[in-house]
């Protein structure tokens, strides 16, 4: 891990310093923004890691848990709502299993996330399943793929 | 054959979903085995393009031979064969594919400016933009005008701001040009956070060129020489769409030192923004690109004074930006000749919801709301019933089922408590309720605000507080008074724009339909039948044949029954998800 924050510390100095980047650079290298590397780029560039905290907390895009293997993305767009998102997401938190403050599953295999309008919305309600953006759904649509990602997982 | 063929398919946001890339794909390869290409010798080839605007006849594809344009409608991979053997080489349409009546309509009263060449250009090809006039405009200015003259230009077109606020952009140009300042910037507000909203993304995604050479043009005008885009992550393909895009001008010699060798430099990086809707306002934004949390401090100073890292800025939302080649190509007198006397010009709008046509589109100011909803948008879907028109999103109001002669201009809907924001315009049926949609609305600026002043905070969480009350049947009689009092207060003491509208859906919603408001807090209905705590279903003895699918619908095991015997549902187990009133074909599960 140090290696990769090291050549993380390294981009940042190169490029102006600027904060917000490097934490999407380090999402991106990990799915996550650990709070190891936290600690690790306060204590290297003696930046208070409150400043870091204040950033990731700010901004939905960041994430502080380790995700899932395959992330749905439900979106919560105005057009989605009138069109029955919201009805989605709750049947797929009942099948899932997860809550507002837990959205990743135990086997941490699906990771449930909203996000505020994906700009699909003619064809609303739309989810994105592993970047694969699936439009004018419908609970059991969206089953059926759950089903097929977890078939996937039982055959390796 | 000694023709010419030309195929283009849409790649717009919803195309893609619907299966763009590989209805493309079909033609390369379809064409490809073909040896089509070979045979005509004229021209052949295959483009992807932006946004073709009625998004819910995806995908959508024009075939052009020798010029004569043919558009096809809900294409899938499998239906290429056919066109390539029938059409492009057989030479006669297949017409039943062809795009119907429905969809020269839909395109009939619109106005293209920015969505011109929107659609019709590769949006990865600079020659293509080259081809249709791009970057001509730059060429005009830096070659006989001065910036004042350029600022004067954009002053005569009208031109506003198409963000939301609707700020004169020549205004501000020459606010940041007579600024005092030994750098200055140019930003390009790309952060599209309105929820039902992608007017932004489609200009992006279909034409950069014309984002491009529209900071150029503003840099050239205020004195600027770096640029930054500020876009939302949430947009790969509009991102990927400007990482190939800001290179190839400047190997063109449209960005970077000595433009087109008139001795004007001028250059753009991109910053992604990492989600949050408050960066839209302008000192948010700039904290945000400086890498901070995206805060919004109280003006003046304005930006165009001290902005990013304390120098003069301006920043455009991309429509704006997309209109200025256009305007300095073509004149200020042709673009104000479209709008009204203070709204000049043409506004994309991101037509959604319950209208039958779907999709992107572009309409002269001061049209009005029915030639956009039944002209264009051809009415409302499965024969409902119009019930309102939500505009400028969150910060935005509803237009009602009364109001549909009215001017869809900046001056005309601010008047009935509704602005034109950002361009979402999201069409709500007899089943929408408006309570719902006020808390809908009030739950995202509450998760939205910053937290940085206190009415902002506490007030939209306190709003909805009582909203969520009222659509649980707890509503109090006084409730709505005490929203009208919360809300005026919120509006007049938050810091920022995002504070000071974000109580218009409430006193919007209920200026209108207060009845419905009342519904829920003297009754404990929903006229609407939407607000779950306030249904119960059952199902009719005499109508249900115990065909068993509301039982297989119901994730909460609340339905029982034999086979082909009426079932019964258990109240207390029943979450009111409404999943076996939608699967029921014989209409026997009652929802009150």
């Amino acid at each position: 891990m140090d290696e990769k924050l090291q050549a993380l510390i390294k981009d940042f100095r190169d490029h102006g310093g600027n904060i917000i980047s490097l934490l999407q650079e380090t999402q991106d290298a990990f799915g996550y923004v650990p709070e190891e590397a936290v600690f690790y780029f306060s204590e290297e560039l003696g930046i208070p890691a409150s400043n870091f905290f204040g950033v990731l907390t700010f901004y939905a895009q960041f994430c502080l848990k380790p995700r899932g293997k395959n992330i749905i993305t439900a979106c919560r767009g105005t057009a989605c709502h009138v069109k029955g998102s919201e009805r989605i997401i709750t049947n797929l938190k009942r099948e899932l299993k997860l809550t507002d403050e837990d959205n990743t599953t135990d086997d941490k295999q699906f990771t449930l996330e909203q996000v505020a309008c994906v700009g699909s919305c003619s064809i609303a309600p739309v989810v994105i399943v592993n970047s694969k953006i699936l439009g004018k759904m419908t609970t059991d649509k969206v089953y059926r793929e759950i089903n097929s990602l977890r078939k996937e997982a039982s055959h390796g | 054959m000694d023709k010419s063929v030309k195929v283009h398919v849409c790649m717009g946001p919803a195309a893609l979903a619907a299966g763009g890339a590989e209805v493309l794909q079909a033609f390369e390869s379809v064409m490809g085995e073909k040896n089509v290409p070979a045979d005509f010798r004229k021209e052949c080839s295959i483009h992807k393009v932006g946004c073709l605007g009625l998004c819910a006849k995806d995908v959508l594809v024009d075939v052009f031979v020798d010029e004569q344009k043919t558009t096809y409608e809900h294409i899938k991979p499998d239906m290429v064969q056919r066109i390539v053997d029938e059409h492009i080489i057989g030479g006669s349409p297949v017409d039943e594919w062809e795009v119907k009546e429905d969809y020269h309509k839909f395109h009939a009263k619109q106005v293209k400016v920015v969505l011109s060449d929107c659609g019709y250009i590769d949006p990865e090809n600079i020659e293509a933009y080259r081809a249709v006039g791009g970057y001509s405009a730059i060429e005009k200015i830096l070659s006989s005008m001065t910036p004042e003259e350029v600022i004067d230009t954009m002053k005569k077109s009208g031109l506003r701001g198409r963000g939301g606020a609707g700020f004169p952009t020549g205004v501000k140009w020459e606010a940041c040009r007579k600024a005092t300042g030994d750098q200055k910037y140019i930003i390009c507000n790309a952060d599209e956070g309105d929820p039902g909203a992608f007017m932004d993304r489609a200009v992006i995604e279909g034409n950069p060129h014309a984002v491009i050479e529209g900071m150029a043009i503003g840099a050239y005008a205020i004195g600027a020489t770096k640029g930054y885009v500020y876009i939302r992550a949430e947009y790969p393909l509009a991102i990927e769409r400007l990482k190939k895009a800001i290179p190839a001008a400047r190997d063109k010699g449209y960005l970077g030192t000595n433009i087109i060798n008139k001795g004007f430099d001028f250059d753009i990086k991109l910053k992604l923004g990492a989600g949050a809707f408050v960066c839209g306002e302008e000192t948010a934004l700039i904290a945000s690109i400086e890498g901070q949390r995206g805060m919004p401090r109280a003006k003046p100073p304005f930006p165009v004074h001290r902005g990013l890292w304390g120098k003069p800025t301006v920043i455009n939302n991309v429509e704006t930006l997309a209109n200025i080649p256009y305007i300095i190509s073509k004149g200020a007198e042709w673009f104000s000749s479209h709008g009204t006397e203070r709204s000049k010009g043409t506004k994309v709008f991101a037509l959604t919801g319950k209208s039958v046509n779907t999709g992107l589109i572009e309409v002269p100011m001061g049209i009005t709301l029915r030639e956009i909803i039944y002209d264009i948008g051809g009415g409302i879907e499965n024969g409902k019933k119009l019930k309102a028109v939500q505009t400028g999103g969150p910060s935005g109001g509803c237009l009602t089922a009364d109001m549909l002669d009215i001017n869809v201009d900046y001056e005309s809907l601010a008047k009935v408590g509704s602005i034109v924001g950002s361009g979402g315009m999201i069409v709500l049926d007899e089943d929408d309720c408006m309570v719902n949609v006020a808390k809908y609305f009030l739950n995202f600026t509450r998760d939205e605000s910053c937290g940085k002043c206190v009415p902002c905070r506490i007030g939209t969480k306190r709003l909805l507080e009582i909203l969520d009350r009222i659509t649980k049947g707890l509503g109090k009689e006084g409730d709505l008074e005490l929203l009208e009092n919360l809300s005026s207060d919120i509006k007049s003491a938050s810091l920022c724009g995002l504070g000071q509208t974000a109580p218009n859906p409430v006193l919007s919603t209920i200026k209108y339909f207060r009845d419905e408001y009342e519904a829920h807090i003297k009754d404990k209905k929903c006229p609407a039948k939407a607000c779950r705590d306030l249904l119960t279903y059952s199902i009719l003895e005499d109508f249900c044949k115990g065909c068993g699918l509301c039982m297989k619908a119901c994730t909460a095991g609340a339905i029982t029954g034999d086979e082909k015997k009426p079932h019964t549902i258990n109240a207390s187990a029943c979450i009111k998800c409404g999943s076996c009133f939608d699967v029921c074909k014989f209409k026997s599960v009652a929802r009150e």
